[in-house]
C-alpha cells in the first residue's frame, strides 16, 4: 500500500513541500523544486511591477501550475483582513485554485505568528470556500482551534522562519500530532536534513521549507538531500523506533559459544 | 480627466477606462495577473466590464517566489 500524505482530499507521493523564495534565478527555483521530488510548492502574491521589464519571465513560466500544486501564501500580512483580501486575488490570479497557506504574522523581529488575527482569518476563508493549510505557533490547543474552524492542515513553527535552528520544542509538536487529526506539517525552521528527519520521526505527515534549501551553498543538492531525510524520517516513524535504555547496554552479537578466555 | 492609483503610483486618464484598457495602457495585456479595487477584487473575466473610475485605488499583483 502506497504511503500518501493527504490534503484535503487529495493525495500526494512527496511529503515535502517547498518555498519558491531566494533563489538566484528561475532556473535555480526550477531545478531545486525538481529536486526535492516537491509537488507542492508556496508562491508569494506581490503588486507586479508596472513599467519594467514588461516581458521579465514569470515565476509561472518557471514552475507551470499544470505541473505542480500551487499554495499562494499571504506572507507580510500583519492583519486577518489584510491576509483574506491576499488570498482572495490569489484565486483570482489562479482560476480559483483554492488550497492556500494562512499566515498572519505578529512583528517583523520574530515573524511569530499572531493566532488570534490566523484564527480569525481561517473562520472567514473558510466560509468563502478556502481549503486552508495554516501557519501558526506550537500550541496543541490553537491547533485544535483551527481544526474547529475548518482548516485543511496544521502548520506549526519548529523554530522562527528563515533561522535554520531546527526542531526547537518536539514535544510540543507531539502535542499537536496528538492532539488533531488533521495534517500536521512543520512549517518555517529547518536547516538541514537531520532536521526534516527529526520532525518526520516525530510523526508529522510533512514538512515545509524554503530558506533550508534555497539558502545552502548547493541548493539542488540540498534539495535532494532534504527529499532523502524526509522519506528516511517517515519510514522510521512508520516501522518504529526501539526503545530508548538508558544505562544498560544490550550486545547485539551471540552471548553463547564464546571461545574459552586465555588462561592465566 | 480622472486619477486612478494603480500599486500605490497615480496614473492620469481622459476618462473611466474599463480594467482591459487600463491594463494595455500599463503594457499588462495579456499577463497573468489579477486586479483588486481597495473595496474588492476585479474578476478576470470581467475585465472588459469593470471600469476604474475616478479616485479608484486598484491593485495588480503576479505571483511570485515565496516561501
Amino acid at each position: 500500500m502506497k504511503d500518501l500524505l493527504q490534503v484535503a482530499g487529495k493525495s500526494y507521493s512527496s511529503r515535502l513541500l517547498v518555498g519558491t523564495g531566494k533563489y538566484r534565478d528561475f532556473a535555480q527555483t526550477r531545478a531545486a523544486v525538481d529536486a526535492s521530488g516537491a509537488q507542492i510548492v508556496t508562491v508569494a502574491i506581490r503588486r507586479t511591477n508596472i513599467g519594467q521589464n514588461a516581458n521579465e519571465p514569470s515565476l509561472l513560466d518557471a514552475l507551470p501550475p499544470s505541473k505542480y500544486t500551487y499554495l499562494p501564501n499571504t506572507a507580510g500580512c500583519y492583519s486577518a483582513a489584510d491576509a483574506v483580501r491576499t488570498l482572495r486575488l490569489a484565486r483570482e490570479l489562479l482560476d480559483g485554485h483554492d488550497l492556500v497557506k494562512l499566515e498572519v504574522l505578529g512583528d517583523p523581529h520574530t515573524l511569530y505568528p499572531n493566532m488570534p488575527e490566523t484564527l480569525k482569518a481561517a473562520d472567514e476563508l473558510v466560509k468563502d470556500g478556502f481549503k486552508v493549510m495554516v501557519y501558526c505557533s506550537d500550541d496543541p490547543i490553537q491547533a485544535q482551534m483551527l481544526e474547529q474552524a475548518g482548516c485543511v492542515a496544521i502548520m506549526p513553527l519548529a523554530s522562527l522562519i528563515g533561522s535554520g535552528m531546527g526542531i526547537l520544542n518536539p514535544w510540543n509538536l507531539q502535542l499537536v500530532i496528538e492532539k488533531v487529526k488533521l495534517p500536521v506539517i512543520v512549517d518555517a525552521g529547518v536547516g538541514t536534513a537531520s532536521d526534516a528527519a527529526i520532525a518526520m520521526e516525530l510523526g508529522c505527515d510533512g514538512v515545509l521549507m524554503n530558506t533550508a534549501i534555497a539558502a545552502a551553498r548547493d541548493p539542488v543538492l540540498m534539495a535532494k538531500a532534504m527529499k532523502k531525510a524526509v522519506e528516511a524520517g517517515r519510514e522510521a516513524f512508520l516501522a518504529g523506533r526501539m526503545p530508548k535504555k538508558l544505562y544498560s547496554a544490550t550486545p547485539s552479537s551471540p552471548t553463547e559459544g564464546k571461545i574459552a578466555p586465555k588462561a592465566a | 480627466m480622472i486619477q486612478v492609483t494603480v500599486n500605490g503610483a497615480a496614473h492620469r486618464f481622459e476618462r473611466p477606462v474599463d480594467v482591459s484598457a487600463l491594463l494595455a495602457a500599463l503594457e499588462l495585456a495579456g499577463k497573468k495577473v489579477a486586479v483588486g479595487e481597495h473595496r474588492a477584487r476585479v474578476r478576470a473575466a470581467r475585465h472588459d466590464l469593470a471600469v476604474a473610475l475616478d479616485g479608484d485605488r486598484l491593485e495588480i499583483v503576479v505571483a511570485v517566489g515565496g516561501g
